[in-house]
């Protein structure tokens, strides 16, 4: 960090992402495998999954461990909207960042207003997730239990595809949109404000940073950017129910890539992403599909790179 | 014009005040020292001034304006800006981007805060060092990125917790011209310090608290001589300081 | 409106329910108050006691109550490993780590837990499952009884350990001031592992006297951690009477909140909604708890 001028870490970032960008367009050249795209699509789901929790947890120091709320309330925005109130899943998209935002708003104002931080704020935010996950039971329009099954409709118009290329390009555009979001955060103020409350949030204030509402904006980015996640898994997959919405399983998902990765770096989620998948593919491989498996080995690997590696995988690049 | 006004601020901790009924004036312009033994409440003073706590009665008024009760950003924001006396580096970034975030403040553009920064360090001495982590700094480089970080928040007012102490002589005799520095380009200064060789030389002014009350104000020479500091320093040898550093500055 | 019966059920259903969450609650505030982490492991830990009583049942036919000595031992060890070997050496002396760390213990807990009993759910038979005792006209089931009195017993156990004993002057000196007790001579890193330790003892005395009237399955802790924290906040981290006066709160608002959902026809989801509602309330408002002093 900072030994470049930031013009030219500016430009190199955006490079990286540009040729992300290019390498996710011109994958398809490279193989039609059904199996190898779904691969690559639902990394780059966990991608734009960690994405959002880096934003808050990363750069803003405030640690979700309920992150799938955000991820919940997408999935059941995008699938409330369009089999309950026929609205088109193009128009359900900004919807459903609208709704994710404005849970975060929710959590945010409470928690941050009433100073919750660490232990505290973790806590709410998983008690926030449980809630959601109860109503999302009890209530009428979302389905109970059983959960809601999006009929299909594989038409472009739709925002579902014959093929998996659509879906890589449909996911392949939320994560790209992550990473500008990630290099706007890097490299301008607010980025610098919300690291500055990450790191010392009493002499950020004496600098005139107003933390409330910075903290408050990270959360609405990450609720926004976390639901669209939701809602890509519920035009992919066809179906949601209350304990994959909000169980725990998205949000350990979220926190681990961008731990693994590097946090509050940003291309920490990316590489967690990639090395997370890669590990539990090939445990799948090795010890067949027994369920819980591959996340107990995430259990591990999340003990062990705290234990050996705080800074993640970007982080032991950037010391040598 | 008076930059800075208290009246009648106090707060108590338990059943102790802390601070107790101090009215204080700072002209525009001035580099007034806030002195006192330890434990007479100076840090909660500042922390009363600059938002950080809100006092139980009394009011501020900051270049015109009532502040009691407004959020430490806010104050920052009307151009006062206070320093630590445990310095708060993030430890994590550099030197550059510590600044930056004070000089972010005024200005919006990334480019710009982190030329700023480093026109700042300039000022304070820091040029050198500001591709370091603030972590790698010595206690002196910690004390001047304070400084620093305050000082591009562009304010009007500075309140500097104790920005002298655990310096050697070398690094206070060095610091010194940069605080005097910063009151010549326009910034009124209110410090706390117990450098009095330093306070001596630099302050117009000296308000001294002890118990939580302002018990004398004056010129450094009449407050070295003033009985009853020297009472308030009782037992600490202060006094005879005092009287060494006034006759020999 | 439900008649008398009905409510004086619930009541002693709530109360014998909050023994348990107490109990549990305890182990979690003793870790709060002096290692200042939330143990995100504290129910991974219930779920492990759980299978290692079941197995104790199944395999060998040790009944749940005398395996008590045998499961709070046993958690005893694993807590103070745990945190000697894994927890301490991993928090590079930040509280986030801490928290990352346990986490990552009761992701890896729990579904090992999965592959090796799959997900499930499963209870153990035995003799006295179903008598019942006659209070008053109440009939009440003897394992609820037995983990109410248990419960207390436990609690009282634990008052003891922390107010009369050396061991526990010690643990309260290091939950006091750290670097103080350190230059005492006091080794800190072994009170801390001994009070995780403890701390998943009680969640071992636990398991024994819930699993005669309950189930196990690998995610049976998840409710109980949420609920535990809930105890734990509303009655003021670290406090012991907090957990004891919480864990009945909780447990009295759940069966009640449950026996009102049911009336209303909103059916049982309602205690559980009401407790997580109350945490939240708690932890915005009142985050130093009901009984704490702590700012």
């Amino acid at each position: 960090m900072g030994s470049r001028a930031p013009a030219t870490g500016l430009g190199r970032d955006l490079a990286v992402v540009a040729a992300i960008a290019t390498a996710i367009l011109l994958l398809p050249l490279g193989t039609q495998s059904g199996a190898a795209l779904h691969a690559v699509i639902l990394t780059l789901l966990a991608t734009v999954l960690g994405q959002g929790w880096n934003i808050l947890g990363g750069f803003g120091g405030q640690f979700s461990f309920g992150n799938a709320l955000f991820f919940g309330v997408g999935a059941y925005a995008a699938a409330v909207l369009q089999m309950r109130l026929g609205i088109n899943a193009w128009i359900a998209l900004p919807l459903a960042a609208a709704a994710g935002a404005a849970v975060g708003a929710l959590v945010g104002a409470l928690a941050f207003r009433y100073g919750l931080k660490g232990s505290y704020f973790a806590l709410v935010t998983l008690a926030f997730a449980e809630v959601f996950r109860i109503l999302a039971n009890m209530l009428p329009f979302t389905g109970g239990g059983v959960g809601l099954m999006l009929p299909l409709d594989t038409r472009a118009a739709a925002m579902q595809f014959a093929s998996r290329v659509g879906y890589l390009y449909l996911i392949g555009a939320f994560a790209v949109a992550g990473f500008l979001l990630h290099v706007w955060l890097r490299h301008s103020r607010f980025g610098a404000w919300l690291v500055a409350i990450r790191d010392n949030e009493a002499a950020a204030a004496a600098l005139g940073v107003d933390a409330f509402r910075v903290k408050l904006a990270a959360i609405v980015l990450c609720g926004a950017l976390t639901a669209t996640s939701g809602l890509f898994y519920v035009q992919y997959l066809h179906y949601i129910d209350p304990n994959i919405a909000f169980g725990p399983a998205f949000s350990v998902e979220a926190l681990l890539g961008p731990i693994v990765g590097g946090m509050g770096t940003v291309f920490g989620p990316l590489v967690g992403a990639i090395v997370l998948h890669a590990l539990s593919e090939s445990t799948r491989n090795l010890v067949a599909d027994v369920p819980g498996v591959s996340l107990a080995l995430y259990g591990a690997v999340l003990i062990v790179m705290v234990r050996y590696m705080p800074g993640g995988i970007m982080g032991l690049l950037r010391r040598r | 014009m008076t930059m800075l006004k208290a009246a009648g601020l106090s707060i108590r901790f338990g059943g102790v005040a802390a601070v107790d009924g101090v009215s204080l004036a700072v002209p525009e312009g001035e580099l007034c020292a806030l002195i006192g033994p330890n434990g007479a409440g100076k840090t909660t003073l500042f922390a009363l001034l600059s938002g950080f706590l809100a006092p139980q009665s009394g009011a501020v008024e900051f270049d015109g304006r009532t502040v009691t009760g407004m959020k430490p950003h806010a104050i920052c924001a009307l151009g006062l800006a206070r320093t630590f006396q445990i310095v708060q580096p993030f430890a994590a970034q550099s030197v550059r981007e510590n600044i930056a975030v004070g000089a972010h403040l005024r200005l919006r553009s990334r480019r710009d805060a982190l030329a700023f920064a480093d026109e700042v360090a300039r000022r304070v001495g820091l040029a050198g060092e500001l591709d370091k982590p603030a972590s790698a700094l010595t206690i002196a480089g910690r004390k001047r990125l304070e400084l620093a970080r305050a000082l591009a928040t562009r304010p009007k007012l500075l309140l500097l917790d104790e920005v002298l102490a655990g310096l050697n002589p070398q690094e206070i005799d060095a610091v010194v011209p940069v605080v005097r520095a910063i009151r010549d380009s326009g910034v009124t200064v209110l410090m706390i310090e117990h450098v009095m060789r330093a306070v001596m030389s630099l302050a117009d002014r000296v308000l001294v608290l002890a118990g939580g009350r302002l018990i004398a104000e004056g010129p450094p020479a009449a407050i070295a001589a003033d009985p009853r500091v020297v009472e308030a320093y009782l037992g600490q040898g202060t006094a005879a300081r005092l009287a060494r550093s006034g006759g020999a500055p | 409106m439900p008649d008398a019966t009905i409510l004086a059920a619930a009541l002693v259903n709530g109360a014998t329910q909050g023994a348990i969450y107490a109990l549990i609650a305890l182990g979690l505030t003793l870790i709060y108050g002096v290692l200042h982490i939330i143990n995100f492991a504290h129910g991974a830990a219930l779920m492990a006691a759980l299978y290692a009583v079941l197995l104790l049942f199944t395999g060998l036919g040790v009944d749940p109550y005398v395996a008590l000595p045998i499961v709070t031992a046993g958690m005893f060890a694993l807590g103070y490993a745990l945190q000697r070997m894994v927890i301490g050496p991993a928090s590079h002396g930040r509280d986030e780590n801490i928290l990352l760390v346990t986490l990552g213990v009761a992701i890896l807990l729990e579904n090992l837990a999965l592959v090796a009993f799959k997900s499930d759910t499963r209870t153990i038979d035995t003799p006295y499952a179903f008598a019942t005792v006659d209070v008053g006209g109440v009939l009440i089931a003897v394992p609820k009884l037995a983990a109410l009195g248990g419960a207390l017993a436990m609690t009282a156990a634990l008052f003891w350990l922390i107010e009369r004993t050396d061991l526990g002057r010690a643990i309260r000196a290091v939950a006091k001031e750290r670097q103080g007790a350190r230059l005492c001579g006091i080794d800190v890193e072994h009170v801390f592992a001994l009070c995780y330790g403890i701390g998943l003892a009680c969640v071992g005395a636990a398991a024994c006297f819930l699993l005669p009237s309950y189930y196990v399955n690998p995610t049976v802790g998840g409710g109980f951690v949420l609920i535990a924290f809930t105890v734990v906040v509303l009655g003021g981290m670290g406090s012991f009477v907090g957990a004891l006066v919480g864990g009945f709160v909780v447990g009295l608002a759940e069966s009640l909140g449950g026996l009102a959902g049911i009336t209303l026809g909103w059916g049982e989801n309602m205690g559980q909604l009401g407790i997580f509602l109350v945490f939240i309330a708690v932890l915005l408002f009142r985050p130093q708890g009901l009984f704490g002093a702590r700012g």
